[in-house]
């Protein structure tokens, strides 16, 4: 393992708690505090790493987004949008409701994502953390599954704008990126790679292996759909194998990944059976790469994760550790974390950052999945493998 | 349908016919009079069948000379624009081709193929857009279709598709499929339940 530590910024505001659709509703920016809280606990997080989010400009949303969107969004966030009128851009439905001030605290999210992309191009420091981003479902006019603007395709265009970088994206939530997907489906400067659940039963059903671009975007958007019940190992196999392989024959200037924390088996909207083994090595392997292709310009967002209380803190605090010092957090969590929170989680928290043997029944289709998920990984990754025969 | 169809007249040679095929990629012509009648249909391996030999080295075969009526195949089964996609999915099944014309008032209107009607069911699948996937096994009874979709608009969630399956053999269960627009399908599932259905998918582990 490498040895090194990093200069890294982690973007934050409480503010972020502001994106919040209702008290029922999945999508919980508490976990964002939560891993903050956890991070100072271990004593990881110093007030001169932390960068407070701007608010995204109008015009930078409209570098992704529809004028009328953001409008439409607009009239939302002050109650001057009938639901008739907000149906039309995927507003006032059950996953993304209207709620006072929605535009606002929307903006921030980006803002923070855009905040995250100058820290690391502006050289402030090598690495930087948006987890209040990663909003990967936002399509140009129509808000869906929970994400209102596009934090990440926004961002995307705005490295290609300002500094002319070309950028692989990184996704391992386990809903498909689409969002970001299709923004950038006929670019050539944009690489997309995609590890999720299969969109057979799961949201938003997109995500095949042959969506490989458009056009000039040709053979630029890389998706490897996983079976259900997949377990680390399978995931973690498919994973290296892929951004290892797309790392080399897009050689980007910087990563962006998408970190959502929703493949875990405790997650309550997804069918996959990851433990904290997927969430160590995620962020390991990005760092690695970046360092090695990138001069270590990587900025990492948040995104989905559902249970906010065993699963994501300790996920997305892995990210951190390894941004600053390449190493991950073992042994027993802080006890002062637990006590502050256990109050309020409707679970008993876990003690330890591992998770220990037996989360979840033994599932008995084991080797089955793992041998369709290496089929499909080839399959998803034999374009690249004949390009790169033949131009070498 | 499409309705910009590639035809020849009968009298055409067939090599006319091989490079129609090969520079629009598509697999059938429709033979048609003066009066755009169509009197028959060639496919991709009925010329075949005419061409010689891969392994025959001639530059302009005789063969290719021929008048392509000589291989067309007659009369042409055709649809009219009226029909719906299933009878045309029963005469592909049924008739074994991949192919037919469309024909209004004797005259060529249009082609459907294979390809359209798989489009189609795609369509009809609504795999095409955003949505989750959710399988209820149901009595087979009548009204039990609207008594599932009202828990699904009470909760203000687009339905995308609805396709309705046997339950394996037995007639009295049939199994209702519904993609939904929505990322969060927890509290459709819990309603679902909560009115006594029985939800097959999402299930909530991988031995259920």
């Amino acid at each position: 393992m490498m040895t090194m530590n990093c200069n890294a910024t982690f973007i934050y505001s409480e503010e972020f708690e502001k994106y919040r659709f209702n008290d029922d509703h999945p999508f919980n920016q508490t976990r964002v505090a939560m891993t903050k809280d956890i991070l100072e606990s271990e004593n990881k997080l110093d007030k001169e790493q932390i960068l407070l989010p701007r608010k995204a400009t109008d015009e930078e949303l409209s570098l992704f987004h529809d004028p009328s969107y953001i409008d439409a969004v607009k009239r939302a966030s002050v109650g001057n949008l009938t639901e008739d009128e907000g149906f039309e851009f995927g507003l006032a439905t059950e996953d993304t409701p209207i709620f006072a001030n929605m535009h606002d605290a929307a903006s921030l999210l980006v803002g923070g994502t855009l905040t995250a992309v100058d820290a690391v191009l502006q050289g402030k420091s090598e690495h930087a953390l948006n987890l209040g981003g990663g909003l990967h479902h936002g399509f140009k006019r129509k808000a869906s599954g929970f994400c209102i603007y596009n934090d990440g395709a926004i961002a995307i265009k705005y490295i290609r704008q300002k500094y002319n970088l070309r950028v692989l994206y990184v996704d391992t939530d386990a809903h498909h990126g689409d969002g970001v997907q299709w923004a950038f489906y006929d670019d050539s400067e944009v690489c997309t790679l995609s590890i999720h659940e299969t969109g057979r039963y799961l949201f938003p059903g997109t995500g095949n292996i042959n969506e490989r671009g458009l056009k000039a975007g040709y053979g630029y958007s890389f998706n490897l759909p996983i079976d259900a019940f997949t377990e680390d190992e399978s995931f973690m196999e498919v994973y290296e194998s892929a951004f290892r392989e797309v790392v080399e024959y897009f050689k980007p200037d910087v990563i962006v990944t998408q970190n959502g924390a929703d493949s875990h088996s405790f997650d309550p909207l997804t069918h996959l059976s990851s433990t904290m083994k997927t969430y160590e090595y995620i962020p390991l392997l990005a760092h690695e790469l970046a360092h090695e292709y990138c001069n270590g310009k990587w900025i990492a967002l948040g995104g989905g994760g559902y249970d906010i209380w065993r699963v994501v803190p300790r996920a997305w605090a892995q990210i951190w550790n390894v941004m600053t010092s390449n190493k991950i957090f073992t042994g027993d969590l802080p006890t002062d974390w637990i006590t502050k929170w256990e109050g309020k989680s409707p679970v008993s928290l876990p003690s330890t950052w591992h998770d220990p043997e037996g989360i979840y029944k033994i599932i008995p289709r084991k080797a089955e999945i793992t041998e369709k998920n290496r089929k499909m990984l080839d399959k998803a990754l034999q374009f690249t493998r004949n390009k790169m025969k033949f131009s070498n | 349908m499409k309705t910009n169809v590639f035809t020849l007249p009968p009298d055409a040679p067939i090599s006319e016919a091989i490079k129609l095929l090969n520079d629009n990629h598509i697999r059938h012509i429709p033979i048609i009079d003066k009066d755009k009648k169509v009197i028959g249909i060639v496919s991709d391996r009925d010329v075949r069948d005419a061409s010689p030999s891969i392994f025959t080295k001639q530059v302009d075969p005789k063969e290719l000379k021929n008048a392509i009526k000589t291989i067309m195949s007659s009369p042409v089964v055709t649809v009219h624009p009226l029909d719906f996609v299933e009878e045309i999915a029963a005469i592909f099944y049924e008739e074994e081709f991949a192919c037919v014309p469309v024909v209004q008032d004797d005259i060529l209107v249009g082609i459907i193929t294979e390809k359209d009607m798989l489009y189609t069911l795609i369509q009809l699948t609504g795999t095409h857009v955003q949505g989750s996937q959710i399988e209820i096994k149901v009595p087979n009874r009548i009204g039990i279709l609207p008594e599932v979709t009202s828990i699904f608009g009470k909760r203000k969630v687009q339905i995308t598709s609805v396709l309705v399956y046997p339950y394996k053999d037995d007639s009295s269960y049939k199994v209702l499929v519904f993609r939904v627009q929505t990322m969060n399908p927890l509290p459709i599932i819990n309603d679902l339940k909560a009115h006594n259905h029985h939800v097959l998918w999402p299930n909530t582990s991988e031995t259920e």
